[in-house]
């Protein structure tokens, strides 16, 4: 009886650090267009649907990556990056920018309002457009590591830990995505010159930066990080072009956890989230996993107004 | 009620009653059934607009989460009918009290977040409430039927009564928001949207201000959701309590524009409808179409409306409907004029002691042992170069900041360790280095706003302001709007923002920089006939020449410390004064002059 108690608060931790691990990825994402853009994105969940199907129909619908065999899933999810990060370098040029960045700065409100509506415009726009060319029954992408394990242990006593491959490769993955787009931010001009977008819009631009396309950057690193995340997870999970809606919130849990403004943060919120969520499950029933991931957020929010691993004074 | 929005009341009061009339008319007429529910649920929608748009639109606090209140009032009127067997007619007020007493319970962790935090955080309520609710089994509530007495259970036979009550249910929650946009409620929210910092120091509780203002919506968002149950028979955690509830608030609000009674109700009379009819129209033909119709839709008004239908097509008939003027420039507010300060004590009387006041900043001591007196009428000029903590004593004194260690007392009342608030309920006003002004109130309502905050009441306040206005020659310009004034105008406002507040002490915070000669001798003018009055003013001032020739006695700081303090010619003369800060090529000019 112990040992299964034992057996069962083992792989609850090692799930929720895997899954974490993707849902900080997905947080990233957010985490870049809100913490550079100062832009409440509700259409985030749908990029990441999106990238779910981009993914979905490079390996499964047409079959071009079939040659890679059981690495097709995993090509297909960092296929995906590019793709979004073009489509949300379009979407930021024919739409955020009307209504985000330097137009808006200094106005009552800094804008808000007007990119609330744009983005659940936006969200409404892709998830029924995405049940029109995508129809409704739920997909997936079938990779054959789904189905296997490693199994380490036994660990303590008989207690077994069951790795899922198909997670472990994703999770691995996620974390190169991660490492790679915080060296781009950190290391690269670039990465400087979105930074100091993101400070100070008006102040960049007398330093000879060109904030529009380094928003326009950002919100196509946002997407394209996102959908990689949605590509990644689709190897676990079975989608529907509505399944924005569930993520976007998770999603905007761990951004404010992590405390804007810092790609780790947003990481560190995500793996939170995820943590808690897979760790709930060992004392809660199914149905309140989600609840709890709210409470404890509710919490971590009233306790901590600058959030788990911000230092940022501004919000609170 | 403010005095002299009596006309803009009566004229949406008339409005209101006009177009319900048209409205329940029109009901009247229409025979099918899916019209019908169309019609009542455009009214209760409009509701729910106007509730997110009490405490969002005013005060700029976006919520994402009032589905909360609208779910709890839905759920509170069908668990009392299914339990309890209580009438809606009673189990919606009952929902109110839900709806207001979570809104308590929410405001108080949340409101101490800011901007996009305290939005997403919002985000988090409904659903922890929706996950739990469906544990709980209640996935799926019919409300049970009571046939034979239909009207003592909300059961109307004739759908076109539920229109009328839903109506009914939008012309209650439409009085309540006019009467909150004229009163002094509506001006301290749409001060905190403007600038919050500004408001708490003109005196405003803008945490107690908010928490009205979200208890009011969130009563007003539960008796729409209770109203939605009743009309739908059937409630789901999901229908009600799910993101996109509180979308709809929002969607509906800003589409109709923010901040004003009528731009939940222009949104909803316009999305509803269209929202429903292109399901009906399309959404059989290609599943989703609908959904891209409407997402275009919403985008394509925000682009050409950005401020949302009301406010553009209010710019574009012109000033047709000009904003309600609260009062023509200083009439009327004259005669109360010589009782805007407190009754002077005797001028021996100490009105500010500081002792040894320090605060840090991690490693860097900003101030460091602090200590001086102001008497009653001086003016005192504190001077030191940038970086000397001459700002952050300001925000110590007025609660912006709190101190590590040390005492200050205005004319004898410990005033450290309360909230910037409550000190500048004692009697202390402020001006900023960098103006915060509520740039799209009128002059006058800027200064109001003052006065509110020294707790005056709307008679007393309009005196005070217009007395105030008039004691820095901005009377004229009482009605424009302070995003039209000059930076000189500007500053005299702020400073008659900080008068109407009937402060004993001012401290004004380098209120001459960017000012030309001319315009700073007016301004000079300005504070010695305050000084005159018998008011005492503490001073941050680059310009020497003009400090020369106002202050009564200089305070140098450096570093966080005293440098030194005496007469304008004992500090000009000072050795260390003239090594930190003025340069030896001062003295020299100074005494060429």
């Amino acid at each position: 009886m112990n040992d299964v108690l034992i057996e069962n608060v083992l792989n609850a931790l090692a799930a929720g650090l895997i899954i974490g691990c993707l849902y900080g990825l997905m947080c990233i994402g957010l985490g870049l267009i809100f913490g550079i853009m100062k832009v409440v994105n509700f259409a985030q969940g749908e990029l990441l649907m999106l990238g779910m199907y981009v993914s979905l129909y490079l390996v499964g619908v047409w079959g071009v990556l079939s040659f890679l065999g059981p690495a097709a899933p995993f090509v297909g999810a960092l296929i995906a990056g590019p793709v979004l990060f073009a489509g949300g370098a379009l979407l930021h040029r024919l739409l955020l920018t009307r209504v985000s960045g330097l137009r808006t700065s200094g106005l009552l409100d800094e804008g808000a309002f007007g990119q609330l509506i744009v983005t659940l415009g936006l969200s409404l726009i892709l998830q029924n457009a995405g049940l029109i060319v995508f129809g409704s029954s739920p997909r997936s992408v079938l990779t054959p590591l789904a189905a296997r394990a490693f199994m380490i242990g036994p660990i303590i006593g008989d207690a077994t830990l069951f790795l899922n491959k198909a997670r472990l490769v994703a999770c691995a993955v996620a974390i190169v995505v991660a490492l790679a787009l915080w060296l781009l931010m950190e290391r690269t001009r670039l990465g400087k010159a979105l930074r100091a977008a993101a400070d100070n819009p008006v102040a960049a631009t007398y330093m000879g930066i060109d904030v529009d396309r380094a928003y326009r950057i950002a919100f196509g690193l946002g997407a394209a990080i996102t959908a990689v995340a949605g590509g990644l997870m689709a190897t676990y999970l079975s989608f529907t072009p509505f399944v924005g809606l569930d993520y976007v919130i998770i999603m905007y849990s761990g951004v404010v956890l992590g405390g804007m403004g810092s790609i780790l943060g947003a990481f560190w919120g995500g793996l939170t989230v995820g943590f808690v969520q897979q760790c709930s499950a060992l004392v809660l029933p199914p149905q309140l996993q989600n609840a709890a991931i709210f409470v404890v957020f509710l919490l971590i929010v009233s306790l901590r107004p600058q959030g788990l691993f911000g230092r940022s004074a501004e919000r609170a | 009620m403010r005095a002299g929005t009596g006309p803009s009341i009566r004229r949406d009061v008339v409005a209101l009653a006009v177009c319900a009339a048209a409205y329940l008319a029109l009901c009247a007429l229409v025979r099918n059934s899916y019209y019908q529910l169309m019609l009542t649920l455009v009214p209760i929608w409009a509701a729910m607009g106007l509730a997110w748009n009490l405490i969002s639109g005013y005060s700029g606090l976006v919520s994402f989460g009032h589905a909360a209140f609208f779910g709890l009032g839905a759920y509170s009127v069908t668990l009392a009918l299914v339990y309890l067997n209580l009438t809606p007619w009673l189990g919606i007020p009952l929902g109110m009290l839900v709806g207001a007493a979570a809104a308590v319970l929410i405001g108080m962790p949340t409101f101490r977040l800011r901007g996009h935090y305290f939005a997403l955080s919002m985000l988090a309520y409904p659903l922890a409430i929706l996950y739990v609710l469906e544990f709980l089994g209640f996935q799926e509530v019919p409300l049970p039927m009571h046939r034979q007495r239909p009207g003592l259970f909300m059961q109307f036979t004739d759908p076109r009564l539920y229109t009328v009550v839903a109506v009914g249910l939008l012309a209650i929650a439409m009085l309540v928001s006019i009467a909150v946009e004229n009163s002094r409620f509506g001006l301290a929210l749409t001060a905190i949207r403007q600038n919050e910092l500004a408001a708490e120091a003109a005196g405003i509780d803008t945490w107690r201000w908010k928490m009205r203002g979200l208890v009011v919506s969130g009563a007003m968002a539960a008796a729409a959701g209770g109203l939605y149950a009743c009309v739908l028979l059937v409630v789901t955690p999901d229908s009600v309590f799910g993101v996109l509830v509180s979308a709809q608030a929002l969607v509906v609000t800003l589409f109709g524009g923010v901040a004003t009674v009528w731009g939940p109700v222009i949104g909803a009379a316009i999305l509803i409808p269209l929202a429903e009819t292109l399901n009906a129209r399309l959404g059989n033909i290609i599943p989703g179409i609908q959904g891209v119709v409407y997402g275009a839709a919403i985008i394509a008004i925000m682009l050409i409306a950005p401020q949302g239908l009301f406010w553009t097509v209010r710019d574009l008939l012109g000033r047709g409907t000009k904003l309600p003027l609260p009062l023509q420039a200083g009439a009327g507010g004259r005669g109360p004029g010589d009782r805007t300060h407190h009754p002077r004590t005797p001028s021996d009387v100490t009105a500010l002691a500081v002792r040894n006041l320090s605060r840090s900043f991690g490693g860097l001591r900003a101030l460091h042992n602090v200590s001086f007196s102001v008497e009653t009428g001086e003016i005192l000029g504190i001077i030191g170069p940038n970086g000397a903590g001459k700002t952050t004593l300001f925000n110590v004194l007025n609660g912006v900041l709190t101190a590590d260690a040390g005492q200050a007392q205005l004319a004898g009342i410990p005033m450290l360790r309360r909230k910037v608030h409550q000190i500048s309920r004692l009697g202390v006003g402020r001006t900023f280095q960098v103006v915060r002004s509520f740039p799209r109130l009128s002059v006058l309502d800027n200064v109001i706003v003052g006065a509110y905050g020294a707790g005056l009441d709307d008679h007393a306040a309009l005196a005070a302001a217009s007395a105030a206005l008039d004691a820095v020659d901005l009377g004229r310009l009482a009605a424009r709007p302070a995003g039209q004034l000059t930076n000189k105008e500007l500053r005299l406002m702020e400073l008659a923002r900080a008068l109407a507040g009937r402060p004993r002490l001012l401290l004004l915070d380098e209120t001459l920089a960017g000012l030309g000669r001319d315009e700073c001798d007016e301004l000079l003018d300005v504070l010695r006939r305050l000084r005159q009055t018998g008011m005492t003013i503490i001073i941050i001032e680059h310009t020497m020449h003009a400090m020369l020739r106002l202050a009564d006695r200089f305070l140098v700081l450096d570093h966080g410390a005293v440098l030194a303090e005496g007469s304008p010619r004992e500090v000009i003369e000072n050795r260390a004064v003239i090594e930190a800060y003025l340069g030896p090529k001062f003295l020299v000019q100074q005494c060429s002059v």
